[in-house]
């Protein structure tokens, strides 16, 4: 036992003599998390769209001052006036405009006379972010002119009324369990990966080999220490980033004991399954190749930045055994939805028990000798 | 067994610290220790002597349980390597090649982190790290994080550091490698001195002449996996013919300076080191010196350097293994340019 305090203490001692490390894995999740969490939860501002209005007649004016009172308001876009329809195609093709609206002739008569109006909107869909919001709100445009001035006494359609469980998740918010996830892997990879790697090329492990301790003591030393390393990081994640996203959650004290379980159980099965991928490696460049890799195949199949359900098959098979995805959705479950233990308790078995497995498939595949 | 030039041992004890009894390590098809054999007697210090490559290393691994032995057996501290490795464990301490100290950690601490893995007690802890960084003359260093000290106190580390949990045997696998001259003599002053005070037995393997040749009781000789000789420094070089060596270079090259060379008296072999170089081993240094500087004058050739010396280590591996120490150090290019076309071989 004291042998593996002993590991313990010179793995922590390491940790915290090394700033840089220390403060280049936390910081690295936060960048991504402002940068991540500004730039895709933004909206489209100031789009150029042109108007080829072929009617001028009194709808046609009713829906261009519609135009106007967007790019004064909500900004999404701003009207360029065009004559020719062929030449605003061609603009969207070469992006000197995002998007062109056809008013055609005979527009005005059609919408009173209830004739099938219809309304041209041409699209740069290579870029479906900006082709989408743009459709989005000239839809919104259309139901609204659209909608009688009086309302019917008897409504005849039917109306789905959206009831919202939680306050609105802006996306810094919603990347935030990912960031946490992430920060404890970078932690983990490379407290528990690389500095595993170089130390057995450095002839640190020699050092220890030597010495009376046993196979089990240098396993499990050697991973609670990293485990340790990974809790502190989740845990600095976990405020930091809560206290930046404007989550209160942090100072609930039944979520924070639910939280710190489940970066525990995280920190456990993060760390068993890079020794495991570690245990026979001894090649320093190993990890550091693996790295990107590991992260795209682990961080992305975990429904973190894009629903599961919208994965195909074999994607989905393997985020039901990445452990990204539990921790991911036990976060989610804390942070955003205040669900306390039951939401969570799945995620803590699933975790815990990968993490032992892999530890104990591991053990027996580490080397006593060189 | 390997065929060794063997001489009468010097153990004082009626039981070996150190018995190797034909040792065999194999890799796949490659025999990297082939049936060595040897013992070392306690309060010895023992030397291996080799070029890089020779299994050295392979060797020294395998009696501190970091490599398992393919044949044969190791009997460390009367404890069987393959049997009882936590109880050779217990009794040995090793400075292996590369520096295992942690230079984030300080002195003190990495020590105290190895005394723990040795399971010393708490209250002979810091009694331990304080008499070891004494011995290593390292006291006023202990609060130093590693990473700041000197390639040779770093050095001292490591043997402080192996010496923690007060072992009876102590394995050194080259040791002063990489260290300047002045900080390789100074860790030689400290193994003497740590043998005579702490009474231990070392192990350790070296591609230095003149460290085997200062240090140690007993050397073997190790070439290709191969223990070729062993036997006291004395007597090693005098089961070399010839009791001097003669350096000679003329200023230029003839063929027929080594048939002359060899026809002097006394002289029981010429080798021919470079142009115009030769080291010639003779029964009198002296004798054979004044016959050269009156043949050469006789012949109108000119002496550009000479110099007489006694046996060396190097004479002794040469001996045995045909070829210079040195020669094994200087590694063949990994990539050659190919020719060009058109080039002339």
């Amino acid at each position: 036992m004291n042998r593996m305090l002993a590991i313990i203490e010179r793995e922590m001692r390491k940790f915290f003599r090394s700033p840089t490390l220390m403060i280049m894995s936390l910081m690295m999740p936060i960048l991504q998390l402002v940068i991540m969490g500004n730039a895709f939860g933004g909206k489209i501002v100031g789009a150029r769209v042109a108007v080829v209005d072929y009617d001028h007649g009194p709808e046609a004016v009713r829906l261009r001052e519609s135009f106007d009172a967007i790019a004064a308001n909500i900004k999404t876009f701003k009207t360029v006036e065009y004559n020719d329809e062929m030449q605003a195609r061609e603009d969207v093709r070469t992006g000197r405009i995002d998007a062109a609206v056809v008013i055609p002739a005979q527009y005005s008569r059609r919408v009173y006379s209830q004739d099938a109006p219809q309304l041209g909107l041409v699209v740069d869909n290579s870029d479906q972010f900006t082709s989408g919001s743009l459709e989005a709100e000239m839809q919104s445009l259309v139901t609204a002119l659209t909608t009688p001035v009086i309302q019917p006494r008897l409504a005849n359609s039917i109306a789905l009324e959206i009831v919202e469980l939680y306050p609105y998740v802006n996306y810094m918010k919603f990347l935030l369990p990912l960031t946490i996830a992430l920060a404890m892997y970078i932690s983990v990879m490379i407290g528990g990966g690389m500095l595993y790697i170089d130390d057995k090329a450095r002839g640190v492990h020699e050092g220890y080999l030597v010495t009376p301790i046993t196979k089990f003591e240098l396993v499990f030393g050697m991973n609670i220490a990293g485990s340790m390393k990974a809790v502190l990081a989740g845990i600095s994640l976990t405020v930091i980033g809560s206290l930046m996203a404007g989550l209160g959650v942090i100072f609930h004290p039944e979520a924070l004991a639910e939280l710190i379980c489940l970066i525990i159980v995280t920190s456990i099965a993060f760390n068993g399954m890079m020794f495991l991928m570690m245990v026979r490696v001894d090649d320093p460049l190993v990890p550091r190749a693996m790295f990107g890799v590991l992260n795209t195949l682990l961080l992305y199949p975990s429904g973190g930045m894009y629903p599961i359900k919208a994965f195909p098959r074999w994607l989905q098979a393997i985020s039901i055994i990445d452990p990204f995805t539990y921790c991911v959705h036990g976060f989610k479950a804390i942070l955003l939805k205040d669900g306390g233990f039951q939401a969570i308790q799945f995620d803590l078995w699933f975790l815990l028990i990968f993490g032992i497995g892999t530890l104990l498939i591991a053990t027996p595949l580490f080397k006593r000798t060189l | 067994m390997a065929k060794a030039k063997n001489f009468p041992e010097t153990q004082s004890g009626p039981r070996p610290a150190i018995a190797v009894e034909h040792a065999v390590k194999r890799y796949g098809d490659f025999e990297a220790v082939k049936d060595v054999s040897f013992s070392v007697a306690a309060g010895e210090i023992f030397g291996l002597l080799g070029p890089n490559g020779a299994g050295k290393s392979t060797l020294i691994r395998m009696m501190t349980t970091l490599i398992p032995i393919t044949a044969g057996k190791a009997i460390i501290a009367g404890h069987d390597v393959a049997k009882e490795p936590d109880a050779v464990r217990r009794m040995i301490g090793v400075i292996p090649q590369a520096l295992t100290s942690d230079p984030d950690l300080t002195v003190q601490e990495n020590l105290s982190i190895y005394a723990k893995l040795y399971s010393v007690p708490k209250a002979q802890r810091e009694k331990n790290i304080h008499e070891v960084l004494e011995a290593v003359d390292l006291l006023k260093w202990r609060d130093a994080q590693v990473k700041t000290l000197s390639g040779g106190m770093r050095r001292r580390v490591e043997i402080a550091r192996g010496l923690v949990h007060n072992p009876s045997i102590f394995f050194l696998d080259e040791p002063t490698t990489g260290l300047d001259p002045v900080s390789r003599i100074a860790v030689w002053e400290m193994l003497n001195n740590l043998r005579t005070t702490r009474h231990l037995t070392m192990l350790l393997t070296t591609h230095y002449m003149e460290e085997a040749d200062k240090l140690c009781d007993r050397i073997a000789i190790v070439d290709h996996g191969t223990l070729v000789a062993l036997g006291t420094p004395i007597e090693l070089k005098q089961s070399v013919p010839g009791a001097n060596v003669v350096e000679v270079h003329f200023d230029r090259e003839t063929p027929e300076w080594q048939a002359r060379l060899e026809g002097l008296d006394g002289v029981t072999s010429v080798q021919a080191e470079s142009a115009g170089f030769y080291r010639v081993l003779t029964s009198s240094g002296s004798a054979t010196t004044m016959q050269l500087v009156e043949l050469a004058a006789s012949l109108g050739e000119t002496l550009t350097s000479l110099s007489v010396q006694n046996t060396t280590l190097d004479d002794v591996f040469v001996h045995y293994t045909g070829r210079q120490l040195r020669d094994e150090q200087v590694k063949p290019p990994v990539f050659s340019m190919p020719p060009r076309p058109g080039a002339r071989p």
